[in-house]
């Protein structure tokens, strides 16, 4: 077949690496509106459930079993479901309905009723709701630090780093089981340097992490998966009495909980028996709700890239976050794991959840590089942290975290990694060299880190698993080791939890340590002027990313002494005969010295006048004062001109050749990109102008195009054009000029 | 299932220190700020007492940093206040199961995972905790889950 070029670059483009499919609902392969989602319905006989969503209740299975005694509200139900769909969904994107009112009334709606709602929304709508209806006001953000090698030392730099950028929760997980202890003591110790009050967990089977928890090492989980249907529920070796034995197990010992849910699951597994995505995640949802958890982590998790291969399947990762918002739960939105190998495709379904904002917008950050990243995920890494900042910066929004230098994370860095040695040499664990710390603090990843005999290590894990010892021995190394701030930190987490404020909805801690919950900063947003908003000294922090400069600082650099040949001689006259007037800008060789591309005016000066020259014309100089513009000083050249040709020269080096007759802002030749010219260019500049004078036939110079050069540098030009224009005297006339200069 | 029934803290035990604690008038949230002088731990140690000089010198122990029933069931009440009741539900819960000991609470997830639980064995697991910890919720909590495991196949076979 005949190929089209433009067809086939477009096939080697990152977004043609992602596999699309068309929907099969039989499958589970439809994102929202199957044909065979129920349609929403309730009946209620003496105070119990007998119909939901057309199943009887003698056809309920468990999951239905559990969401109609524990997930919804009965004394509201048959009101909620009366009202129609449309009207919630209208509800929800009205800044004038308070979230309080809408979710009342949602604690009565089914799976199929909640599903149902969605319908009628698109994005911006659903956007709205989110900022709407996410339980805590200001928005937290998630990372994960784990590393292949499962380095300590490595673990506990990158959790302090991470803490420093501000995440307020660090999660890790392991790539061999039992160095689960490790891992999640490496990152305790790391995100207590960094900040105290950043919440951990370490990710691994839930009877492992409820030990960990036990023993201190961890304050929250989100390792409580649960699926939309019995049979996967089952595939996924529990049931909702389970789950929510487990949830009560782990606020016992006072630890947060979270559970996971997320679309696509169902179908990946092969029971998704015919619905779509999001039915089967409003179901998740309510048995979440229902077994009382705080709240979830969804947004289709680590299934992403099956609703992205489906038609709406980003509009419906969307709408599974804003479900749960409106459920009171709160929502840690995904975008952790791989979602797509396009930087513009990942980062638009981000903004999804980075505008409205959610209680964690990511449920992990990859504070890694992805390639380190032992969740598969990674879909943003440590490698995207300045990108971050810019979106956050150009937005002025809060996506909880904050622009670090580079010699605090390198402080931070080492302050984690001594600590980690320490405790290990105080809990007579296998050493942390000094080149380890070392390694540690300035690497990137696993592959920066030396070698480390993992036997050891593990026989270790295996005995601190086994033995009594817990957080309060790793207060008292870090004591005899001389970190007693991060012990005093271990300390506070522990104080935290026996008042067990942390156990409600959404919470975390702030930058001092003190709990912000749904209970104490719920989300108050009712439309413009309400609500969170980056301001004060959150916002100048957001602002203050190191590459910003002082704007004095893009002048300097071209600032100079003036010209000592260039010497003004008395006002400007008309000329006669062919020549060429170089008209300079206000501050050409005066107190500028040199063009944006880094020329000297001077050589720009005898690169047009040789031009000039070798073409037999003469050239007359003067300085405009009454402008800084490149027209109006080209044309005022032209109109002293005798030949009517003239070229307009602005310090930072933009240059016209114009002729008299024409319009002011018309020309003969213009030369805008300054960056690009060259002294050959000014040269030949100069010829074209004395050609002009002289009557013959000309070629235009032709300039490399350089669309970037705007981009790059449009910041210099906007400063170096002011300073040329505050040398602008308006009411002074051209004057003549001399440069003590011959041409070859 | 073997599980020792072993004596639970005086304070965890029905009634005694729990009903007690809901004549008092309501500490606001957060209890860290707002019930300093209040707060326990799970061994009955006062927040003032949990200090890094203990902890230096060995006198604090991983019960001393544990949640006490008595701020989960304070916990329970905010939640319901601000309109999270099914979250109250499981701090309620949580707060009887500040007494049941580690293995066991493994133990009793494990037998609520599917296939893993005869009937009986749940039902008499919800009697043991009821009796031995006053745990009536987790009690009434573990027989539906018993009477649903029953209708749906979940029990083993």
């Amino acid at each position: 077949m005949e190929r089209s070029i433009r067809f086939d670059l477009l096939a080697n483009r990152d977004i043609n690496k992602e596999t699309f499919v068309e929907p099969w609902p039989e499958a589970g392969l439809i994102v929202a509106d199957s044909p065979y989602d129920p349609q929403p319905s309730i009946s209620i006989d003496d105070d119990k459930v007998v119909e939901m969503d057309g199943v009887p209740r003698a056809d309920f299975d468990a999951l239905d079993l559990f969401i109609v005694s524990h997930a919804l509200d009965l004394d509201v139900a048959v009101a909620a479901m009366a009202i129609p769909s449309k009207e919630y969904a209208r509800m929800l994107a009205d800044i004038n309905v308070p979230r309080q009112d809408i979710a009342r009334l949602i604690a009565g709606c089914t799976p199929a009723k909640l599903t149902d709602i969605i319908r009628h929304m698109n994005v911006l709508e659903m956007m709205m709701g989110l900022a709407k209806m996410r339980v805590r006001r200001m928005p937290a953000n998630q990372a994960h630090v784990t590393n292949w090698r499962e380095h300590p030392a490595l673990l506990a730099a990158d959790a302090a780093e991470a803490a420093l950028r501000g995440f307020a929760e660090v999660e890790t997980t392991v790539r061999i089981a039992r160095f689960a202890p490790f891992n999640a003591l490496a990152i305790l110790i790391g995100t207590q340097t960094g900040r105290g009050g950043v919440l951990t967990q370490c990710s691994v089977e839930e009877a492992l992490g409820l030990r960990l928890a036990m023993k201190g090492l961890t304050s929250y989980a989100e390792t409580l998966s649960v699926y939309g249907t019995e049979l996967t529920f089952v595939d996924g070796d529990d049931t909702p009495w389970s789950k929510a034995f487990l949830a009560s197990a782990y606020a016992s010992r006072g630890v947060k909980i979270r559970f996971t849910s997320g679309t696509g699951s169902e179908a990946l597994m092969g029971r998704a028996e015919q619905k779509s995505m999001l039915y089967l995640e409003a179901r998740c949802l309510l048995v979440v709700k229902g077994a009382g958890s705080q709240g979830v982590q969804n947004g289709s998790i680590s299934c992403i890239a099956l609703p992205e291969a489906l038609p709406g399947g980003v509009r419906a990762v969307l709408a599974e976050n804003l479900l749960a918002s409106m459920l009171g739960l709160e929502v840690a939105s995904g975008n952790d794991a791989l979602a797509s190998h396009s930087s513009i495709r990942k980062t638009a379904k981000l903004m999804l959840q980075f505008i409205p904002g959610t209680d964690f917008i990511f449920s992990g950050y990859s504070a890694i590089p992805k390639r380190d990243n032992l969740f598969g995920g990674g879909n943003f890494d440590a490698e995207d942290f300045d990108d971050y900042n810019v979106l956050q910066r150009d937005m002025q929004i809060d996506g909880g975290v904050k622009p670090i230098r580079e010699d605090e994370a390198l402080d931070i860095r080492r302050k984690a990694a001594e600590a980690i040695q320490a405790v290990y040499r105080e809990l007579d664990l296998p050493a942390i060299s000094d080149e380890e710390v070392a390694a540690a603090t300035v690497a990137h990843s696993s592959d920066d880190m030396p070698e480390r005999d993992i036997v050891p290590d593990l026989e270790a894990a295996d005995r601190f698993m086994a033995s009594d010892s817990d957080f309060v021995a790793v207060m008292r190394a870090l004591q005899r080791g001389g970190f007693s701030e991060v012990a005093d930190n271990i300390l506070e987490m522990g104080r935290q939890r026996i008042a067990a404020d942390y156990l409600q909805p959404a919470a975390i801690f702030d930058a001092d340590f003190k709990v912000q919950s749904a209970i104490n900063d719920p989300n108050n947003y009712t439309g413009p002027g309400s609500g969170y908003r980056p301001q004060g000294q959150r916002w100048k922090d957001i602002q203050a990313i190191p590459q910003a400069k002082p704007p004095t600082g893009f002048v300097e650099p071209h600032v100079g002494e003036p010209l000592s040949r260039l010497v003004e001689i008395g006002p400007a006259a008309r000329g006669r005969g062919k020549e060429v007037v170089l008209a300079l800008g206000p501050a050409f060789g005066r107190v500028l010295g040199k063009t944006i591309g880094g020329l000297e005016h001077e050589e720009v000066l005898k690169a047009i006048l040789s031009g000039i020259a070798g073409e037999g014309a003469l050239a007359r100089i003067i300085r405009v004062y009454h402008s800084s513009d490149c027209a109006a000083i080209g044309f005022v050249g032209a109109r002293l001109s005798g030949s009517g040709i003239a070229i307009g020269l602005q310090s930072r080096g933009t240059a016209v050749i114009h002729q008299k007759d024409l319009a002011p802002l018309n020309n003969l030749e213009l030369f805008p990109q300054s960056p690009s010219l060259t002294i050959a260019t000014y040269e030949n500049i100069g010829v074209n102008a004395a050609r002009y004078a002289l009557g013959k036939s000309t070629v235009p110079v032709s300039v490399k195009i350089d669309n970037g050069a705007r981009l790059r540098l449009i910041v210099k030009t906007a400063l170096l054009h002011r300073r040329e224009t505050d040398e602008v005297c308006p009411g002074q006339a051209p004057v003549e000029c001399l440069f003590d200069w011959e041409p070859d | 299932m073997t599980m020792r029934v072993r004596d639970a803290p005086a304070s965890s035990a029905l009634g005694t220190k729990g009903s007690a604690m809901r004549e008092k008038p309501e500490a606001k949230y957060p209890l860290r700020d707002n019930a300093t002088d209040k707060l326990r731990s799970f061994s009955e140690r006062a927040l003032s007492e949990i200090t890094a000089e203990a902890i230096a010198k060995g006198e604090l122990s991983g019960d001393d940093l544990r949640t006490h029933a008595d701020a989960l069931r304070q916990q329970a009440r905010i939640a319901r206040d601000a309109g999270y009741p099914q979250l109250a539900g499981n701090l309620s819960r949580a707060a009887e199961l500040t007494s049941v000991p580690n293995d066991e609470l493994l133990k009793i997830y494990e037998l609520l995972r599917p296939d893993r639980a005869r009937h009986e064995e749940l039902t008499r697991l919800a009697d043991y905790l009821e009796l031995t910890y006053g745990a009536s919720e987790n009690a009434a909590f573990i027989r539906e889950a018993a009477e649903t495991y029953r209708e749906r196949n979940l029990l083993r076979r």
